[in-house]
């Protein structure tokens, strides 16, 4: 009995510390790990990490932070030993707190690869984060119930295709006589929800606030880029703060949801709302075709779907396009070892360049890349990222950068995100939600 | 007679309360089988032609969660945990009340005011420490368990030794038996009814356990409540019908372990209580 | 005399003492010493004297709403459980038929984790809001009773429990003998019951405001805060401080020192309070 017990116990012990053991042994070997900010990528990049390993021998492991969670997630992982070794920052403001774990990338293939090399983050002379995927976000719609409403007899607008709004003015005109006729044209409201659930408000807190704050410091500004100037401004006035509650206002006054409930909302509710044809506009980006595309009982057609400029009645908004720019660049961790670091950077170049690899990111993940090693022709085929391509390639337009990246802080977000919650919901007074922005602001950023 | 009206009236009550009860669980259940977007808007219907999707949300919230693996990690980290906060602090506890001194009382008392003290306080130096000690794993996991069990466990175990007569002990010790047999042979038996209610107390809190083993092992490693909370935001979006499926899962064995062995878990946490 | 259970010490206390000096004490030292600085590893902390504990309260309310609404939270859920435990045990000593039954009901919730019971209140609470157009997120009101009901569900049946271990406990001549005194139904609960149960009372406050205070894992799943911060309790709030905004881990743990300091003293006023008032008896 005696014995038993004893040997029991030690074996316990022994297995403990095996284990722990075992596992400091296995951080010789190079290793990629991977912490992945997409969530709705999560499931291809664990495919293509296992073609990788098939193809090559060597294991990528794949983590997916929840949505909203990835500055969380890095936090806790970055200080383990078996940390992340390819990580996300979301700009300058996002490399400012990881600085630290950004290993100097300039004589990587992955940054020859570049077309622009003004994209990358760069200190000095060294070179720290590549962007990997050029995005771009603005009112998508539904071509099919806009030329319904088009159709109509009735209707206030002088207009006769979606593609001629060009204002707010005719925005507003188009979007609040559809209203009118819901009933007619077999819709639940134009927008649909304004979700502003906790991790769900990013399209209003971040996207729709880029467009007034952009203008603000193109009139203020001292740099020449306006991302780099916001970066430098210790406060904002929020100029524009009546046209951003002018849209917003247009949002939720004629979607299809009671305001009350949006806080309740996420974004993919808003995107099955679009899907079913429920609502006829939405405000996203070109990441979300494969939410659209993925909701059963989808009744919008591929060809249908379109995206708009997020017009608000600035001033100088005539031939203004749509917001293009990126919040998604690679990281190398300073801290792996070095066999480790030129693995992770023979995946992303492998992922980049081989045949195999540019597969899946024009075809499952739907990138854009700012990568020359894809050709005019190996660009995404869903209808949303043809838009974006489309608005690229406009010269007579002027599209509008993510200047968001200059953002002071994740918490800067999420008090606006809130304050915005509270201002549909009745809580607040459209001016103190203009006193958070700027009071937040200059508090995140002292 | 007054008294049997008043029965039946209180019968009547605890009826109700019975059924509100059981209410949310079973509106759970009928919304596991209704497409996602038919459930936020109206939990209390049941699922018609239009809205019943059969399996759907179970095989595909399984298949998204990785609900087997999250089932088994968490059946591995509670019962292994369990076994040993019972094993060790069992005789941790005889030890340091049989055995006086400075350094024996000064352990109780620590033991003892760890079990007031919030998760927060150590959340983060805690994960820091597990993974600088290579303990970041399902098997480390169960000795980052062991001692934060440790303070409740020691101290139910430490109430019932100091009612246990010491003769005993002595008779064994004069019949040859070494301390270690003592131990095993005489005083471990008289300890069960309190170690069941240990081992049910900390089952309880580990199976459901979210924060300590999502930062310690989450990323790694999903347990039931990770795999759970994982589903509102890992996978770009929040799929109802999924969650609800999941919830129902992750229900089932609660009820089962229930049923099984409620005789011990009602009489465990009663006199967990009156002990303590 | 040498104690001879001594030389077992290595057997006996070394494996309990050294998971929980892992476990606890050096992390509980090392996060007493890390809110007094600045850090994003353990390994770069550099002091910053008090500034963490000013911070805490002077950057933004949060920290103080959060204390207010979890006392607050804590008040309500607390007279609320251990009332409608205390009406049931009563019920369930008596001899109503399928007492039993009702017992295993009325535990049950207990058993389930705090992540599922926050999901799973949430589609309940807002599915009766859906029908008046609000939501759970609407005001922070209908978060706060929200977790109440849930706190409610889930700990009454276990305070249940132990308040009828307690009754059972009580020697059917004392109230036998106060009946034949002529003391009614609601004298002898005041004069008999009440003053034997004051254990199950000091242990069921004890359980019940300790576990109202650090409730973490059902606010998260439930209200995740919102709206706004508003349904932010302690717990989470010393998360979001510590793990979603950079530069504040130390402000972070500062917070978590002084909700510890919190909880310590109450649970111990609590304790001595109550166990005072079992002595008088």
């Amino acid at each position: 009995m005696k014995r038993k017990l004893l040997s029991l116990l030690t074996a316990i012990f022994c297995v403990i510390s095996c284990f722990s053991l075992a596992s400091c042994g296995e951080k010789e070997k190079s290793q990629v790990y991977f912490l992945n900010f997409k969530p709705e990528s999560a499931s291809v990049y664990e495919k293509l990490a296992k073609e990788y390993e098939e193809e090559t021998g060597i294991k990528v492991k794949v983590v997916t932070a929840a949505a909203n969670n990835y500055e969380q997630t890095l936090k806790s992982e970055i200080a383990k030993n078996d940390a992340p070794t390819i990580f996300q920052v979301n700009g300058p403001i996002g490399y400012n707190s990881w600085k630290n774990y950004c290993l100097d990338i300039k004589d990587s293939r992955l940054y020859s690869f570049l077309s622009d090399k003004d994209l990358a983050i760069t200190e000095g002379d060294g070179v720290y984060a590549i962007p990997y995927v050029v995005e771009g976000y603005g009112i998508i719609y539904n071509d099919a119930i806009m030329k319904k409403y088009f159709a109509l007899p009735d209707k206030k607008s002088n207009l006769t295709d979606a593609k001629e709004i060009d204002s707010f003015e005719s925005l507003k005109t188009v979007v609040e006589d559809m209203t009118a006729k819901k009933e007619q044209l077999g819709i639940k409201g134009v927008f649909a929800s304004t979700s502003l659930s906790s991790g769900e408000d990013w399209r209003w807190q971040t996207h729709l606030l880029n467009v007034p704050l952009y203008y603000e410091i193109l009139e203020k500004g001292k740099k020449p880029d306006a991302t780099l100037s916001l970066l430098d401004a210790n406060e904002i006035e929020f100029k524009y703060a009546d046209k951003f509650s002018g849209i917003f206002d247009l949002y939720t006054n004629n979607s299809t949801t009671a305001k009350t409930l949006l806080g309740s909302k996420s974004v993919a509710d808003s995107m099955a709302e679009f899907a079913l044809g429920e609502a006829a506009m939405v405000q996203n980006g070109n990441w979300a075709w494969s939410q659209i595309a993925g909701v059963k009982g989808n009744t919008v057609k591929e060809s249908d779907i379109k995206m708009l400029p997020i017009y608000m009645g600035i001033e100088g908004e005539k031939g203004q396009g749509i917001c293009i720019g990126t919040e998604n660049y690679f990281a190398i961790n300073k801290n792996a070892d070095e066999a480790s670091q030129k693995a992770s950077l023979d995946f992303l170049e492998w992922l980049f360049s081989s045949k195999t690899g540019k597969k899946y990111v024009t075809e499952y993940l739907g990138f854009i890349t700012p990568f020359n090693t894809f050709t005019e022709s190996e660009l995404p085929n869903d209808p949303l990222a043809k838009e974006i391509a489309a608005y690229m390639n406009n010269d007579s337009i002027k599209n509008i950068p993510w200047a968001f990246s200059a953002f002071p802080s994740e918490n800067f977000k999420k008090d606006v995100g809130s304050a915005l919650l509270d201002y549909v919901q009745g809580a607040k007074k459209w001016d103190e939600v203009k006193k958070t922005v700027s009071d937040s602001w200059k508090r995140e950023r002292g | 007679m007054k008294e049997k009206a008043l029965n039946r009236l209180l019968f009547i009550i605890l009826l109700f309360m019975a059924l509100v009860f059981i209410f949310p669980v079973f509106i759970v259940l009928i919304n596991s089988f209704k497409i996602r977007f038919s459930i936020a808007s109206n939990p209390f219907e049941f699922p018609n032609a239009d809205t019943f999707t059969g399996l759907e949300n179970y095989t595909e919230g399984i298949k998204n969660t990785g609900f087997f693996s999250a089932f088994g990690w968490s059946l591995f980290i509670t019962v292994f945990s369990v076994a040993a906060i019972v094993i060790f602090t069992s005789m941790t506890a005889w030890y340091i009340t049989r055995v006086k001194g400075f350094f024996n009382n000064l352990l109780y008392y620590a033991l003892v005011f760890s079990m007031i003290v919030p998760f927060q306080m150590v959340m983060f130096t805690m994960s820091k420490t597990a993974n600088v000690l290579g303990l970041d794993n399902p098997i480390g996991i169960i000795l980052i368990y062991l001692g934060f069990g440790a303070g409740l466990s020691v101290f139910m175990f430490s109430g019932f030794i100091k009612t246990v007569p010491l003769g005993i002990e002595e008779a064994a010790t004069i019949d040859g038996c070494n301390t270690f047999q003592v131990f095993w042979k005489v005083v471990f038996p008289i300890l069960k009814p309190t170690a069941i209610t240990v081992a049910i107390l900390n089952t309880m809190w580990i199976w459901n356990d979210y924060l300590l083993p999502y930062l310690v092992i989450g990323n790694d490693y999903k347990t039931i409540p990770i795999a759970v909370q994982y589903l509102k935001g890992g996978y770009g979006s929040v799929d109802m019908g999924a969650l609800m499926a999941m919830l129902v899962l992750s229900i089932i064995p609660v009820v089962i372990f229930y049923l099984l062995s409620q005789k011990y878990i009602i009489k465990g946490v009663a006199s967990g209580a009156v002990k303590g | 005399m040498r104690n001879p259970a001594k030389r077992y010490f290595f057997i006996f206390v070394l494996p309990t003492l050294l998971a929980f000096l892992i476990a606890f004490v050096i992390p509980f030292i090392l996060g007493f010493f890390l809110s007094f600085t600045e850090f994003t590893t353990v390994n770069d902390a550099t002091f910053v004297g008090f500034s963490n504990y000013i911070k805490a309260f002077s950057d933004d309310n949060s920290f103080l709403n959060a204390l207010w609404f979890t006392v607050s939270f804590a008040i309500t859920s607390v007279i609320s459980i251990n009332v409608i435990a205390f009406l049931l045990a009563l019920m369930l000593t008596r001899t109503v038929p399928a007492t039993k039954f009702f017992r295993t009901i009325f535990f049950m919730p207990n058993l389930i984790g705090g992540i599922v019971l926050g999901y799973i209140w949430q589609v309940i609470i807002n599915g009766v809001l859906y029908r008046f157009n609000y939501s759970i997120t609407s005001s922070a009101t209908f978060g706060f009773w929200g977790l109440v009901i849930l706190m409610n569900w889930q700990m009454i049946g276990y305070m249940m429990i132990i308040y009828i271990a307690g009754i059972q406990n009580i020697p059917t001549d004392i109230i036998e003998a106060s009946k034949v005194d002529g003391a009614g139904t609601f004298t002898t609960l005041r004069k008999v019951i009440i003053p034997s149960v004051m254990p199950s009372i000091t242990i069921c406050l004890f359980l019940t405001i300790t576990n109202s205070f650090k409730l973490f894992d059902s606010n998260l799943s439930l209200t995740a805060g919102a709206p706004g911060n508003k349904t932010q309790m302690v717990a989470l709030d010393i998360y979001n401080t510590f793990y979603s905004r950079t530069g504040f881990e130390g402000v972070g743990q500062a917070k978590a020192v002084i909700f510890f300091i919190i909880v310590a003293i109450i649970a111990l006023a609590q304790l001595k309070f109550t166990r005072g008032r079992e002595v008088e008896h």
